[in-house]
């Protein structure tokens, strides 16, 4: 039996393979991972780390928009994306720039979205543009993941939201919908503890997130989402299940939201600076760095070289983002549909010519 | 041809549409074994099987949400809502995401969905089976809406609809579905979305109508021709993109307009034309604009839905005024 089939999604004992200390307490779940993919694995933790970083200084500077930070849900995103394939589809929420990456997203289109630009949706990737609004989108990947097995393609689809879409009707509506048609779907929760102000205990009297699958006759599984090898176990199932036409999976994987929600609010106002630090010691990054450490793997110098090569990509993918072309006037009117409709040529035309005759702007 | 009625016609339109092309599938509630509790898609299950037409959970979010994944997935999918008054759980589907694809993503996606649902009063229905909201649908930036009015028109636009590249809400008088028949070519023909239709030319005032209000719109035309009182009659056919070309056109002509809208009156479609025409025809007008519409009110129960719905009187009432 499988972990999911095994699993017991009323209890709150998550999976865990690798503990805070860095020992593996589950070794046979552990993935096969030679020391060169451990450093690989960190240095994108460290590195997408520090782009999450550059946006929020970028916010301050008043040169991106609000940003919603992801850092504390590394192990999530990309132990998650490790399991899955980049021809699969992905669903993001807003909080998601690490897995965005991980599944072939140039950070700078990541950077020109947040910075206010529509190209940066637009992006190579199979990655659907950022879902601003809370927990509709796990829909769209369920009925994207519905066309895939009615054209028979081996792809899967994977929406990735927090604990406060599971207080959501669409994510209920969309599970329930997998479950009916068994779609090849993985609905992947980061539970951070907090939707905003938002303690979970506010947002359900259900002891864990998982066992909200239960009623729609999907597998709920929880995992702890600190822990990048219970991640990628867990949602290597998921993955082979979808695959093999056994349908949907919920994963809750516990994380904690080290950042304020977004650059717009101070977290400091409803939740204790004490809650925050004891957590420190859960963090994903750390717990990695600890067995690599174990491993003699990882050494300062290696962490200055690690850092030293972020740098210089987040440098350059700032330079490309804010080298993009700003937005012309057109565009607002130009994608509204696939050719403009009389009223919208009239009001672009009307605009044009305003700006010409009263503005400077092109 | 064949004598078809809408609710013919439009079966009709689905069934040539999934035949020609197997992207084409439909979700809702009902819709498959029941043929729809209106009966538009009756026979398409045991045609097309369960594959392209899904019986879904009653969960008209979750029909909206899926129908936009199976279309950036290539899929053409018509979704059923069952009533008029049942589509508000799904706006937050279609205003939020639908209506916004394209343009979030600078046209890397798109979504060429059909969101068809019954929609007007007069059937002595239930509450939330008979309401007329398609400014809200207009109001949103990135939906297409259309609203035929006869069997002709139900089948060339829903085909259209079908086929075109952009969301579309496809609106159809359900008191019209089997109340009057007309000649319906058996081949497969669109009715461009974005052309209202000049049903009987005329010089002295303009009606403008759409949907379950086009029969009216008739009656009194019918009635001021015994009078010698020469009537233009416009069905809009679709309300957005608005053909505003035919309107303003005929209104050039005329001098005189009278919009009738089964809707509630404030910030309706007969509001926005009007606004239209004093915008680009005022000097041509020799009498207000007059509006016959819906009132302000939550559409009363069946005893008292009369008292709402615009009729012919009303109507008429409205022509003498302008014509005064």
């Amino acid at each position: 039996m499988g972990l999911i089939d095994s699993a017991n999604p009323l209890s709150d004992k998550m999976i865990q393979v690798l503990d805070h200390e860095g020992n593996f307490v589950r070794p046979a779940l552990a993935a096969k991972w030679d020391d060169k993919t451990l450093r690989e694995i960190y240095e994108n933790m460290v590195f997408l780390r520090m782009a999450d970083q550059k946006l929020i200084s970028l916010q301050r500077q008043g040169r991106s928009g609000s940003y919603p930070s992801i850092e504390g849900h590394e192990a999530c995103q990309i132990g998650s994306s490790l399991a899955i394939k980049k021809t699969d589809w992905i669903f993001p929420a807003f909080r998601e720039l690490a897995i965005c990456y991980m599944q072939g997203m140039e950070l700078e289109k990541i950077f020109l979205y947040w910075m206010g630009n529509e190209w940066g949706s637009n992006a190579a990737a199979n990655v659907f543009p950022v879902s601003i609004t809370v927990g509709g989108h796990p829909l769209h990947a369920t009925g994207y993941a519905w066309a895939l097995k009615l054209q028979k393609k081996p792809d899967i689809t994977v929406s990735y939201f927090g604990d406060g879409a599971t207080s959501t009707g669409d994510f209920y509506e969309a599970m329930n919908f997998a479950g009916v048609l068994k779609i090849p779907t993985i609905f992947f929760c980061q539970n951070n503890q907090w939707a905003i102000s938002t303690p979970c205990s506010k947002q359900t009297a259900a002891k864990t997130l998982a066992q909200k699958a239960l009623a729609c006759g999907i597998p709920g599984i929880q995992v702890d989402g600190n822990d990048i090898f219970a991640v990628y176990a867990v949602m290597s199932e998921a993955s082979e299940r979808a695959r093999k036409g056994l349908g949907a999976t919920l994963i809750e994987a516990v994380t904690y939201r080290f950042g304020n929600h977004t650059t717009a609010d101070d977290a400091k106002k409803y939740r204790p600076q004490k809650e925050v630090d004891a957590m420190r010691k859960f963090d994903p990054m750390l717990r990695l760095r600890l067995l690599l450490q174990k491993k003699n793997a990882w050494d300062e110098k290696f962490e200055k070289e690690v850092i030293a090569r972020s740098e210089e990509k987040v440098r350059a993918a700032v330079e490309k983002a804010e080298g993009f072309p700003k937005p012309k006037p057109k565009e607002i009117f130009d994608y509204l549909y696939e050719k403009l409709t009389p009223a919208l040529e009239e009001q672009k035309a009307y605009l044009l010519n305003h700006l010409k005759t009263y503005c400077s702007t092109p | 041809m064949a004598l078809l009625t809408i609710a013919e016609a439009l079966n009709q339109a689905l069934l040539q549409e999934m035949t020609n092309d197997n992207r084409v599938m439909i979700l809702g509630e009902d819709v498959g074994q029941d043929g729809g509790v209106f009966r538009i898609t009756d026979g398409l299950l045991q045609k097309f099987g369960e594959e392209r037409v899904a019986d879904t959970p009653i969960s008209e979010s979750g029909i909206v949400g899926a129908a936009i994944g199976l279309a950036a997935a290539g899929m053409r999918p018509v979704a059923e809502i069952q009533f008029d008054g049942f589509v508000y759980p799904a706006f937050d589907q279609l205003i939020c995401h639908a209506a916004r694809m394209r343009n979030r993503s600078r046209g890397k996606y798109s979504c060429p969905i059909v969101v068809r649902f019954p929609y007007s009063g007069g059937v002595r229905a239930l509450e939330h089976h008979s309401e007329s909201m398609e400014v809200l649908y207009i109001h949103t930036p990135g939906l297409k809406v259309v609203c035929p009015s006869t069997p002709y028109d139900a089948k060339g636009l829903l085909i259209a609809a079908i086929r075109c590249p952009d969301p579309v809400i496809f609106m159809e008088p359900k008191r019209l579905y089997r109340s009057l028949k007309e000649d319906v070519p058996e081949e497969s023909y669109e009715i461009p979305l974005g052309q209202a239709r000049v049903m009987i030319e005329g010089t002295d005032a303009t009606v403008i109508a759409w949907g379950s209000m086009v029969p009216i719109a008739l009656k009194a035309q019918a009635s001021f021709a015994k009078e010698n009182v020469s009537l233009e009659i416009i069905d809009l056919r679709t309300l957005s993109p608005l053909d505003t070309e035919t309107i303003l056109n005929s209104v050039k002509k005329t001098g005189r307009c009278v919009v009738i809208q089964e809707g509630p009156r404030t910030c309706g479609l007969a509001a926005e034309i009007s606004a239209l025409i004093m915008e680009k025809a005022l000097f041509d007008l020799k009498s207000p604009v007059e509006r016959v519409t819906g009132f302000d009110v939550i559409p009363p129960l069946l005893q008292a839905e009369d008292f709402n719905i615009p009729d012919d009187k009303r109507l008429i009432a409205g022509i003498r005024k302008v014509l005064a």
